[in-house]
């Protein structure tokens, strides 16, 4: 076992290990926090008994939705954008400032619009999650190099095939991480969506427990959320580890 | 007959002060000739290159392959080497060959075959399945013509295929090229810096004049089909080389700004 990955499970042992520690001695009081290993218990017994089935289902389809709607929106239109330089320019302080904007202000607009269903939290999602492929798409497009598209149009590929065959593969790596970025943001924003106001979901079970002093589900839930994005991360990153390793120099 | 003419082509970039680059310049090459072209740098030698392909529209003239008129789009039948390397990094060494000939619709077997062939031919078989970051320059540079070669081109285009590899490597690359020109019986036309390369591959040597560039000579080297860089020790390889270096001389200084 590398070094580092040693080091990395010592500090996350040892870090549960006290919090463990401190909560069982009572320096931090159980309606504070609970011991890890009673969020751990708790979380057992929430997923066997299949109370939030329904609310987790409901969190993890509207994260997908967002991410894969990000993803093909936000490639779709960064391909465009990138073949259209005078739209760029013209929209350039848009994607400056973009994230400067607190999506979530906009929610109430968006139960208008959309009613009270899952899409405001979907849409939340998405709109968090495009503009990081967006830019990244755009960011991988601009280094394709000028000889590769020179050799595209040599192979007499049209500028759609151009983009699927040439552009898009050679940009990959940077496309990649936008993915990453969307699937962190579209967790941030459906969840973070599902505080302010839903009836269900993993984010709403939560609050529900905060505002029930329910520290049992409510760690259960931080908990399970925690375990589920870094699995979610870490798979995403052991992948482009793979692909990027191939086009490395050896 | 002529495979490829040229008549009166020339290219002028655009501009506030535009840029006269190329030409007027004529130039016929026969069925399956190898012609190469040196000049001083600057000297339009990629523009020229890029408007025999189909990838620029001359300002003025025109280019015919085959009798018909080539403009803003390459034509079917025309393989490009560029300098630069233009392997694909996504994709295997076998996958980037197959790149091309996939496009076509050639069924699978037929791929396989003649991939197989271009892989065998261009010494690539250990390689197959490695991807180009794993290569040396000379070996992405071969997988390169490789990916040309398999779609059977009548017209290669090389725009200074070698000029990124040393000079050992340079030698044996242009020996590979001669096998692959008998073999192919293709017309091909070298865009090169090197005196020595032109002066040993091709059956003419174009001289090119400092930008705008024109031809100053035509030189046919008079070597055998059969040659290989072995030539390059001769005697006559000397004079040629000497001949091509007397025109070029002034035209590198005034490209150079010592007019």
């Amino acid at each position: 076992m590398p070094n580092a990955l040693i080091v990395r499970i010592a500090i996350v042992v040892i870090a549960v290990g006290l919090l463990e520690l401190l909560c069982r001695l009572g320096v931090i009081p159980n309606f504070t926090m609970i011991p890890p290993s009673a969020m751990a218990q708790s979380l057992w017994k929430i997923l066997a008994s299949g109370k939030f089935s329904h609310d987790i289902a409901a969190t993890l389809v509207n994260v997908g939705i967002a991410i894969v709607a990000a993803m093909a929106a936000g490639v779709a239109a960064g391909t465009a954008l990138q073949g259209w330089p005078a739209a760029r320019r013209t929209l350039d302080p848009l994607f400056a400032t973009y994230y400067a904007v607190p999506m979530y202000a906009f929610y109430p607009l968006l139960i208008v619009i959309f009613g009270l269903g899952d899409f405001p939290q979907v849409a939340i999602g998405f709109l968090l999650a495009v503009m990081a492929v967006i830019i990244n798409t755009l960011n991988g497009l601009d280094r394709v190099p000028a000889v590769l598209l020179k050799t595209a149009r040599v192979h007499r590929l049209g500028p759609l095939a151009a983009a699927w065959r040439v552009r898009l593969p050679y940009a990959a790596p940077y496309v990649f991480t936008g993915f990453k970025l969307a699937v962190a943001y579209s967790f941030i924003g459906v969840i973070g969506a599902e505080f302010i106001t839903s009836s269900r979901g993993i984010g709403y079970e939560i609050s529900f427990a905060y505002n029930n002093f329910d520290n049992p589900v409510m760690y259960a839930m931080i908990l399970f959320i925690l375990l589920l994005v870094i699995t979610v991360n870490m798979s995403l990153h052991v992948w482009e580890k793979r692909l990027l390793s191939r086009r490395r120099r050896a | 007959m002529s495979h490829v003419a040229l008549r009166g082509v020339t290219r002028v970039y655009p501009g506030k002060t535009p840029v006269h680059a190329l030409g007027p310049l004529d130039l016929e090459l026969a069925p399956g000739e190898f012609f190469a072209v040196v000049g001083p740098s600057g000297c339009g030698k990629s523009t020229l290159l890029d408007v025999m392909a189909g990838l620029a529209s001359p300002s003025a003239g025109e280019v015919l392959f085959e009798n018909r008129n080539v403009k803003g789009q390459v034509p079917d039948g025309i393989g490009v080497v560029f300098q630069e390397d233009a392997s694909f990094p996504w994709l295997t060494v076998h996958d980037n060959i197959a790149f091309g000939l996939r496009r076509t619709g050639a069924p699978a077997a037929e791929v396989a075959a003649q991939v197989g062939y271009a892989i065998e031919f261009m010494g690539l078989k250990e390689f197959a399945q490695a991807y180009p970051a794993q290569l040396s320059g000379g070996m992405r540079q071969r997988v390169c013509i490789a990916r040309t070669l398999v779609l059977k081109p009548r017209l290669i285009l090389l725009d200074e295929p070698f000029g990124a590899l040393d000079q050992q490597t340079r030698l044996l690359m242009g020996d590979e090229l001669l096998r692959l020109w008998r073999e192919t019986g293709a017309t091909i036309l070298l865009i090169t810096h090197s005196l020595d390369e032109a002066a040993m591959l091709a059956d003419r040597v174009g001289v090119m004049s400092a930008r705008p560039g024109r031809f100053l000579e035509l030189i046919a080297t008079g070597w055998p089909r059969g040659r290989d860089s072995t030539i390059v020790a001769s005697e006559s390889f000397g004079r040629l080389t000497s001949r091509i270096w007397t025109l070029l001389r002034g035209e590198s200084l005034r490209a150079m700004g010592h007019a």
